[in-house]
């Protein structure tokens, strides 16, 4: 049987992780090789590196800091952050990530999940939906770290860049992200419904049921969290006994 | 001093496969890794190893372009029995037929079609993507310490469907049964990602790196 993933997101900036992660175990708390290494022993079944401002000039910092993950841990790695094109794709798979996260570009052009799609396999083109509650049942979509507002409808641009290509879905609920007050578990239902393939449930992340609701009642196939686990609030095996108590079968540690 | 071949025909990412090929090696004591394109590499090498992301066709054609590459391969299992290991849509290369997008032809070394997964729950997504359990279906030296309720990472929407359960190794659960593992001779191959399966995955790896068939 399928396992739902549990995955720790690091927010990288100029190739260190934002905050630092309260490990104690860690020598530098800031390396996010050696943040992917605690997690790859704590049990994550996959991880996640966002390049938050991602620029041209800092791009070989997040080229190699991916590059020393993939030598160090064997688990998947989604790198997401500025990705613009096909070219972006590549760099990223050659350095090492076994995913790479389209966000911005896809909404400015959703063709460029096809071109990558078809170059290198939907199994590794994530589609990055940042969204907002704009009424009762309805979310559209935003940018720029939820600043620019697109109009587009979210669970229409799911639809879309499914059929385009995209390999799986990871939706940050811009309402909650941040706020510790759990998934938008209306939105998550919407989308998952909407799309076959899967979906990531990220923003809002603040106890363990949170979780467990992205799955049961949003119907996420993976739960993606930074502070509860950077903080130390909980650790990912507490997370899983906690899923796998409420009957979501999840990888043992 | 021996040595093993991974076959880079510019379908998807070495990186990691070769990291995690090398570091079994250390620690097996099996020799050197080589990642190539080159027939002559090819002949030379102990073991082959064909990784592959992405679409069959696009795989195959990848594959078959490279000048005397596929050739290659084809001699040093078929001739020379070197042990050989594919990896996702390398292991599916290994069927006799591929439907994906287009009817394609495998290296027909494991008699089985290339089907997509329909799952009997119609929850279940495509892809299939992420951590499940195996079953092991026989002993094989390639899963010595390997067992039944280990997991593996999978990400495909394509599936083995074989002709002969002699040629089954392991298979998986996803809304029915989904072929994990598939072995004959000197040939194995998996559908999920060995690099990417943490200490599951590293042990097979160090199991075909000391296999001698």
């Amino acid at each position: 049987m399928l396992k739902t993933r549990i995955i720790p997101c690091l927010d990288v900036a100029d190739g260190r992780v934002v905050k630092g992660i309260n490990f104690t175990q860690l020598v530098d708390a800031g390396d996010p090789v050696e943040a992917a290494r605690a997690y790859d022993a704590a049990g994550a079944d996959e991880l996640c590196f966002l390049d938050i401002h991602a620029t041209h000039e800092n791009r070989g910092t997040m080229f190699d800091l991916v590059t020393r993950t993939a030598e160090t841990i064997f688990m998947p790695l989604t790198v997401g952050g500025g990705v613009r094109s096909h070219k972006d794709v590549r760099a990223l798979l050659l350095a090492g990530a076994d995913k790479v996260s389209f966000n911005s570009a896809a909404v400015a052009d959703p063709d460029v999940i096809t071109e990558a799609a078809l170059r290198f396999g939907s199994q590794c083109i994530v589609c990055a939906i940042d969204a907002k509650t704009v009424a009762p049942g309805r979310w559209e979509i935003f940018t720029h770290g939820g600043r620019r507002e697109t109009g587009i409808d979210a669970v229409e641009f799911a639809r879309t860049v499914a059929a385009k290509g995209a390999g799986e879905i990871l939706l940050t609920s811009m309402d909650r992200d941040g706020t510790r007050a759990g998934f938008n578990l209306p939105l998550t239902r919407a989308i998952s419904d909407a799309v076959d393939i899967p979906v990531i449930a990220s923003g809002g992340v603040g106890t363990l049921d949170h979780l467990v609701e992205g799955v049961t009642l949003g119907g996420a196939s993976a739960v993606l969290a930074a502070s509860i686990f950077h903080f130390g609030t909980f650790t990912v095996a507490e997370a899983k006994a906690h899923m796998a108590a409420n009957g979501i079968p999840v990888r043992p540690i | 001093m021996s040595l093993t071949a991974l076959v880079d025909y510019d379908s998807g990412n070495l990186h990691s496969a070769q990291k995690a090929f090398e570091r079994m090696a250390f620690e097996t004591g099996a020799g050197s890794v080589v990642v190539t394109s080159d027939p002559d590499v090819v002949s030379r090498a102990d073991r082959v190893v064909l990784p592959g992301d992405g679409a069959f066709p696009h795989c195959r054609e990848q594959l078959f372009g490279i000048s005397g590459l596929a050739e290659a391969i084809i001699e040093a299992v078929e001739v020379k029995g070197r042990p050989f290991l594919g990896i996702c849509v390398g292991m599916q290369m290994l069927a006799s037929r591929g439907h994906e997008y287009e009817l394609t032809e495998g290296l027909d070394w494991i008699g089985g079609e290339i089907t997509r997964i329909t799952p009997g729950d119609p929850a279940l997504k495509v892809p299939h993507m992420g951590w499940n359990d195996l079953v092991l279906d026989q002993p094989h030296p390639v899963l010595d310490g390997i067992e039944t309720g280990d997991h593996a990472y999978f990400v495909h929407s394509w599936a083995m469907q074989v002709t002969d359960p002699a040629h089954l190794l392991a298979h998986v659960d996803y809304g029915g049964a989904v072929t994990a593992i598939v072995g004959r001779d000197t040939i194995v191959g998996t559908q999920f990602h060995p690099e990417k399966s943490q200490a599951t995955g590293l042990r097979l790896i160090g199991n075909f790196l000391t296999w001698r068939p």
